[in-house]
């Protein structure tokens, strides 16, 4: 499996209400709350880390979880953020000169 | 219930100020004849004080973040505050404006910061009625012109009115015109006392008869028999629910820092320049009373027929001398809903003397009887 590198979209507004992340999508307001593991992964998202090593260390860590159901529902999850443009995701680390490319497009 | 009640109850409970509205000037480019506000600059919040406070917010929890004056395009570091709370504590930003500085430019920078929306303030389709209440000729061409710009950058606008009785035979233009834009329209017939307690601005309000008809408009409430149906009395759980959010999930902070439980609702709660905003909210003595108010605790309108579907608003009722008591001006709107008046209007009529009185005056040794005006 190739690596997903996960970034927030900064259009999106975003607050922790008692540990769990309210968001707003930028491009049509929508609100979300993520739950608890999904607030890791948000707050996790840098564009940096590969989302394997985020759930090694941050999901897989805290949770009694196995490691390939954990990684296989946070990629879905990922994919599902994406597909409302609060997160950008890559299979190269996202830079902020790519994740502008990429909204220009 | 909806995503954001669920939030909202969340908040209430956690005790988080879940949206502020935070002036940043009071300065303004037009002179609305409404408008409650003195447009002097008392001392406004500088940049790097206002980062602060967007700093304190966000941590207190703070969501929505909406961003009013006076006139903000007055400030001239407007995009720089909206840089900051955007990209750097991602609140959702709301803007409220008369627009007529948004340009093409101002408008495509908006979109790059991705703010939610932008309600600006129209009050009539023609020229002459809008001009005639902002004071400012050419005012209605320039709102309307930096409507088309924002929409062209796929932005969310809404244009807010407040019903007068200038204005008030415009409303059904006026939401044509906004139709044909693509933005949305929101109308409000209060007219806010000034921030000094003048009331005479009042007014200019559309008076009872009028708000009746309005109220009646079929395209504006949808089912007028049941908008307009008379109320049920208010049983054990309504008079349990709060009056509104004001002081429980929102409050408002002046552009000096003023803390106050909503915009239409100046009771001073403490100042963000000498004390942390999160103390305010959570130990201010003002806040707390507010807090602690719910329907059954208010003097008059507990009996009142209209208790659990009343407008009430807690601020109006404050600018009457009592945050416990009535707001007389959501008293006209239920009267003017449903033809039922208020328990606060049959305790005035009962209590109102006649303005005329006649007496018989007794007869003087050298006169003769007569009757006076007393």
């Amino acid at each position: 499996m190739s690596k997903l590198y996960m970034a927030r979209n900064p259009r999106a507004a975003a607050r922790s209400l008692d540990g769990e992340m309210m968001i707003m999508s930028g491009r049509d307001s929508t609100l979300f709350t993520l739950n608890k593991t999904a607030t890791i992964l948000w707050q996790s998202a840098d564009g940096a880390t590969p989302l394997e090593e985020i759930v090694e260390k941050k999901i897989c860590a805290e949770f009694e979880v196995e490691p390939i159901r954990a990684l296989a529902d946070a990629e879905a999850l990922a994919r599902e953020l994406a597909d409302h443009e609060i997160l950008h995701i890559s299979e190269a680390p996202i830079t902020q000169q790519n994740r502008t490319a990429g909204e220009k497009r | 219930m909806s995503l954001l009640q669920e939030l909202n109850e969340k908040a209430l409970t956690l005790n988080i100020p879940l949206s502020v509205q935070l002036d940043l000037t009071y300065r303004c480019n037009e002179r609305c004849v409404h408008c409650y506000l003195d447009h002097d600059d008392h001392g406004e919040m500088t940049t790097a004080e206002i980062k602060h406070l967007l700093d304190e917010l966000a941590d207190a929890g703070v969501f929505v973040l909406s961003l009013s004056g006076g006139e903000i395009f007055l400030r001239k570091d407007l995009f720089e505050i909206l840089e900051y709370a955007r990209v750097e504590r991602q609140f959702c930003v709301k803007l409220k404006t008369n627009a007529i500085m948004v340009r093409e430019r101002e408008a495509a920078r908006l979109r790059e910061i991705g703010v939610e929306s932008i309600q600006i303030s129209i009050y009539s389709h023609r020229p002459e009625v809008h001009d005639g209440i902002t004071l400012v000729p050419g005012s209605l061409r320039r709102s309307i012109d930096a409507a088309r710009f924002l929409k062209s950058q796929g932005l969310r606008v809404i244009f807010a009115n407040v019903l007068m009785v200038q204005n008030v035979q415009d409303y059904q233009g006026m939401r044509a015109l906004a139709e044909e834009l693509g933005v949305e329209c929101t109308l409000d017939p209060t007219v806010t006392p000034m921030m000094d307690g003048d009331r005479s601005v009042l007014n200019l309000g559309i008076g009872h008869e009028t708000l009746r008809e309005v109220f009646r408009d079929q395209a504006l409430v949808g089912d007028v028999d049941e908008f307009c149906a008379v109320p049920s009395p208010g049983d054990e759980n309504s008079l349990s629910a709060l009056p509104c959010s004001a002081g429980h999930t929102a409050c408002y902070v002046s552009p000096y820092g003023d803390v106050f439980p909503c915009v239409q609702f100046p009771l001073p709660t403490g100042n963000v320049r000498k004390q942390k905003f999160l103390d305010i909210w959570r130990y201010s003595e003002k806040m707390n009373e507010v807090r602690s108010i719910r329907l059954k605790d208010l003097t008059t309108c507990t009996s009142c027929t209209h208790v659990g579907s009343c407008t009430r608003c807690p601020g109006l009722a404050y600018m009457e001398g009592n945050m416990r008591g009535p707001s007389s001006q959501d008293c006209e709107k239920s009267f003017a809903r449903t033809g039922v008046p208020s328990a606060n209007m049959l305790a005035k009529k009962r209590a109102a003397p006649n303005l005329v009185q006649i007496r018989a005056v007794p007869t003087s040794p050298i006169g003769s009887g007569a009757t006076a005006l007393a």
